[in-house]
């Protein structure tokens, strides 16, 4: 075997993990890196925006100055009742993004445990599953959105955490989106794991012994990332939205506590007249939305699993 | 040859897939009889052949035989234990002793694992071994097979096949079996490494003294690596015998025709071979035909081989054939 | 006699996201009238992209075809236009594939697949074209060719489809059928009767063939003539005969030698192998590609890689050292 060390051997190039392969990837796609770019920028306008206001200020009643346009004392102007709109956007950021993420965490657990018990075990429990699943889906999602809000609203009080209080219709907000948007990714993960239980890695981890619960978290799982965060990354930008919906139809996060979505609540009535009181908010929500997509449209491309090109 | 141990004994093994229709609650409306009652014995140290072609039931029988499948009705003693009445932790902790390299080196290991996590998965299921010891039971289990310890920490997508085929025997060899099937291990490999990882298990059969069930459909390097071979055909074994007797002598049709098919890499000699041409290709395992499976592509057919069901019988020693006419 | 097809010094390399695949480099060959050329070689020597660059269909980007001629009656295909590749492919020049199940549409039934072909380019009626292609489903062997007909592809076994296809492929009587690897993927029984099939065929329309394979029992069986490649480069070429009783690369005697051996007492004497792996296509070497791996390997290989010559009748190979001395030539 000597001769053969005389060929490059792989030693000599640094490793590659999938990991790095896929970010390799993802940096090539101009309009992912855009959208990251802007992302970010909203995310340091939140942040930053937080340090310097504080938020006493974003709730801050000045009857005196109500509804009064963009100037340089309130940059994006002032509501109806004379609270600065750039702070609350700032704070009401917060809430949106919070909301988004926390959603989507809800929904991936709830989406990947369904599709990963139901394409394994298959059988009746797979049966049985998937018939839940489908009814969930036929339900309009909005619908149930405005029924459980409306259901749940009021039953959970306000709450501190980390010396700030919030409205508890944030957790119930957080709570109905999430419990309404896992089944795209139900069906996507359960595909995935019914073909991945075929493969040979697979049938070689049951000849060694390694249990059920090992086989799907360890081995198929990880092979099914590329979906889940793409779609987990996608559903960001949808639970955003979502919460701007219902909070716009007045059954989401409840005032003071600022969001987007009751930004553009309480803008209902002054569209035409004061349109700076939706026209921030809506900007925000929509460069928070583009950008996400453009992301996920990035890592759908990177993660694809052809990707993985094998030195020969 | 001397007496040797039986390690492995199978007896009236059938296998079964069934095929179902409904949308909640399935039922049963035929089956796919993949192992219809084969029985084989494999003795310590041995390398058995079986062969056959797509559709015959070989892998399924390994796979059975590891209980990868349970089995639908008969038995596999290993060691005197009947593996198809154990379970759970029981056969877990029998999986130790026998193992099974794959064919395909691009999908038997998991891509997003580094090869030590690949070879130390056994490692770690029967907890033989953590942490340091772990790492150098994989250096070993490298060297072992003629691979750079340093590769440790790499991806499988970063190596050629014959590589990942070796990091596969590796982690086959992890638990120190004594009984590995290999199911068709060369097949997917290009000729020059095919001989290379031959080599290799013939090397460890001999420095670990293992136990070879090897699956495959290549006639030419199962004669070269096995002791004695086994045909089968549409989920039966239609003839078992020594190697050099099963190759110089073949009694069954079916067998008869199969080498005559296989092409040799020398012009004079193939071009100069009378071929047994089958018509048709192997019916389906759903509806196997009646009597001798065989019996309609049989160039030897007669009457009643469409009803009487062929025994298994030792026609010359060591040398058992299942069919009607010989 | 004039060659029907001759390729001169193609050159073919792919673009890829890990460097340039340099996949074919600078390979010549030719096939006559009514002969089959049998070019053998492992998986990455370039084979199959040699003869998808004769029916230009070579994906580009990310190949691209970098020099040489592919001369077809006098014409290099190399300058034809997509249009006038169309009127060649399938009517003049015909393939098959390893894969019959990927290369027949799952949704048309195999009849209007046979006839579509004669429809476009023989100027065939519908009727005409049936009656055609039902004359090649039984001389291809197909029982009961009326009703199957209007089947589906899935409806037939793998060595049925294959039949398909190559009934697709000699519908129109082509003057060439090249066959990558179309037994590799079926049962050895199986495989013999598609052989047989083609060497009665190719007597009985009279066709060149042009067969790719990594089987060299496969070659021995039909090939008159033999290219083996390794790396983009072919090593050897000669008459089959000539080939298998004396080969004179290094590499065609260590892949014979690493065969298990046919006769019976050295059936089981441990099998020679060529240590390493087949290279990339990315790298580059200086000298002979096959050198880390040669037995045979000397000073000059490392630096110079040989370009092929004739060494005996018909007998060509591209390698500085002779196998039977020992001794650089």
């Amino acid at each position: 075997m000597t001769t053969a060390e005389i060929t490059l051997d792989i030693t000599d190039r640094p490793p590659l993990t999938p990991g790095q392969i896929a970010i390799r990837r993802f940096r090539r796609h101009k309009m992912a890196i855009a959208g990251v770019i802007l992302l970010l920028g909203v995310v340091l306008f939140v942040i930053v925006g937080s340090i310097i206001i504080s938020e006493a200020d974003s709730n801050f009643i000045d009857l005196e100055a109500r509804l009064s346009p963009p100037s340089l004392e309130h940059p994006f102007g002032t509501d109806n009742v004379g609270r600065d709109i750039l702070a609350r956007t700032i704070y009401g950021g917060q809430i949106s993004i919070i909301i988004g993420l926390l959603a989507v965490v809800i929904s991936i657990v709830l989406g990947v445990l369904v599709g990963a018990i139901s394409g394994y075990y298959g059988g009746f429990i797979d049966s049985i599953l998937m018939r839940f699943t489908e009814a969930m889906f036929n339900i309009p999602s909005l619908f149930l959105l405005i029924i459980l809000a409306k259901m749940l609203a009021g039953k959970i009080p306000t709450f501190t955490f980390w010396g700030r209080s919030f409205s508890g219709s944030v957790i119930v907000i957080i709570c109905v989106i999430g419990l309404t948007s896992w089944m795209y990714l139900a069906r996507i993960v359960r595909a995935n794991v019914l073909s991945l239980k075929e493969q040979e890695f697979v049938t070689a981890a049951r000849c060694i012994g390694a249990s059920n619960l090992s086989i799907i978290f360890a081995h198929i799982l990880p092979n099914t990332l590329a979906p889940i965060i793409v779609s987990a990354t996608l559903q960001v930008a949808g639970s955003i939205i979502s919460e701007a919906y219902v909070s716009f139809l007045g059954v989401g996060v409840q005032p003071p506590t600022a969001t987007w979505g009751n930004l553009l609540d309480q803008a209902y009535h002054h569209l035409e007249s004061e349109p700076w009181m939706w026209f921030f908010p809506g900007m925000f929500i929509l460069f928070t939305v583009l950008s996400i997509n453009f992301i996920g449209d990035g890592l759908r491309d990177a993660m694809d699993p052809r990707a993985l090109v094998d030195v020969n | 040859m001397n007496e040797s141990q039986t390690l492995v004994q199978v007896k009236a093994l059938k296998k079964y897939f069934p095929i179902t229709e409904g949308i909640i609650f399935q039922r049963e409306t035929g089956s796919i009889k993949a192992v219809d009652d084969v029985s084989f014995e494999i003795k310590k140290g041995e390398t058995l052949g079986l062969v056959g072609e797509s559709g015959c039931g070989k892998t399924t029988t390994g796979r059975t035989l590891i209980q990868l499948y349970r089995p639908t009705a008969g038995d596999v003693f290993f060691e005197g234990i009947n593996l198809a009445e154990t379970k759970g932790k029981e056969l877990r902790a029998l999986r130790k002793h026998m193992q099974m390299i794959f064919q395909d080196p691009y999908a038997s290991l998991n891509p997003r694992w580094t090869i030590s996590r690949i070879i130390t998965e056994p490692l770690r299921v029967h907890n033989i071994a953590k942490g340091k010891a772990s790492m150098d039971k994989v250096a070993e289990l490298l060297e072992l097979v003629q691979l750079n310890a340093n590769y440790m920490n790499r991806y499988p997508h970063e190596f050629s096949g014959g590589q990942r085929q070796r990091v596969g025997i590796a982690r086959a060899l992890a638990t120190m079996p004594k009984f590995i099937i290999c199911d068709e291990p060369i097949s997917a490999l290009d000729v020059s490494i095919q001989a290379q990882i031959v080599n290799l298990l013939e090397d460890l059969q001999e420095q670990l003294g293992l136990t070879y069930l090897f699956i495959a459909h290549d006639l030419s390097m199962v004669r070269h690596i096995c002791d004695r071979v086994a045909v089968m055909y549409l989920g039966v074994i239609v003839e078992l015998a020594d190697r050099d007797e099963l190759y110089s002598n073949p009694l069954h049709p079916y067998t008869q025709a199969l080498l005559s098919a296989v092409p040799i890499p020398d012009p004079r000699i193939t071009r100069a071979r009378k071929r047994i041409i089958l018509e048709g290709s192997p019916p389906s395992p759903e509806n196997p035909p009646t009597g001798c499976r065989f019996h309609p592509r049989c160039p030897n057919a007669k009457e009643g081989c469409k009803t009487e069901t062929p025994q298994w019988r030792e026609i010359k020693p060591n040398h058992w054939v299942c069919c009607l006419d010989c | 006699m004039e060659p029907l097809l001759e390729l001169q010094n193609l050159v073919v390399k792919f673009h890829t996201l890990n460097g340039v695949v340099n996949a074919v480099n600078g390979v010549s060959y030719s096939v006559e009238t009514g002969k089959t050329l049998g070019i053998v070689g492992e998986s990455g020597c370039g084979k199959s992209v040699s003869v998808l660059s004769i029916m230009g269909l070579i994906p580009d980007p990310p190949g691209k075809i970098a020099g040489g001629k592919i001369l077809f009656n006098g014409e290099d295909l190399l300058t034809y236009e997509n249009r006038q590749m169309e009127s060649i492919r399938g009517a003049r020049i015909s393939m098959i594939f390893q894969d019959p199940m990927t290369s027949l549409n799952p949704v048309l039934t195999i009849g209007k697949q046979i006839s579509e072909s004669m429809e476009l380019h023989l100027a065939l009626s519908q009727k005409e074209a049936q009656g055609r292609s039902l004359e090649l489903l039984s001389l291809l062997g197909i029982p009961n060719p009326k009703e199957r007909f209007n089947d589906y592809p899935h409806q037939f076994s793998g060595g049925m489809r294959q039949r398909v296809m190559i009934a697709m492929a000699l519908s129109c009587n082509p003057d060439i059928l090249i066959a990558d690897e179309p037994t590799t993927a079926l049962d050895v029984t199986i495989q013999a009767q598609i052989l047989e099939l083609t060497k009665r065929l190719q007597g009985e329309m009279g066709m060149a063939i042009i067969w790719i394979t990594h089987d060299l029992a496969v070659i021995a069986e039909l090939a008159d003539r033999v290219s083996v490649m390794y790396a983009g480069y072919i090593v050897e070429e000669a008459d089959v005969f000539d080939l298998y009783d004396s080969p004179r690369h290094p590499y065609t005697l260590a892949l014979l030698k690493s065969l298990p051996s046919v006769d019976r007492r050295r059936a089981h004497e441990r099998l020679a192998t060529i240590p390493g792996s087949p290279p990339d296509g990315i790298a580059v070497f200086p000298g002979c590609p096959l050198a880390p791996r040669c037995h045979f390997m000397v000073e000059r290989c490392l630096h110079e890689n040989p370009k092929l010559k004739t060494i005996g009748l018909n007998h060509k190979i591209a390698c500085w050292v002779n196998v039977n001395t020992g001794k650089e030539i």
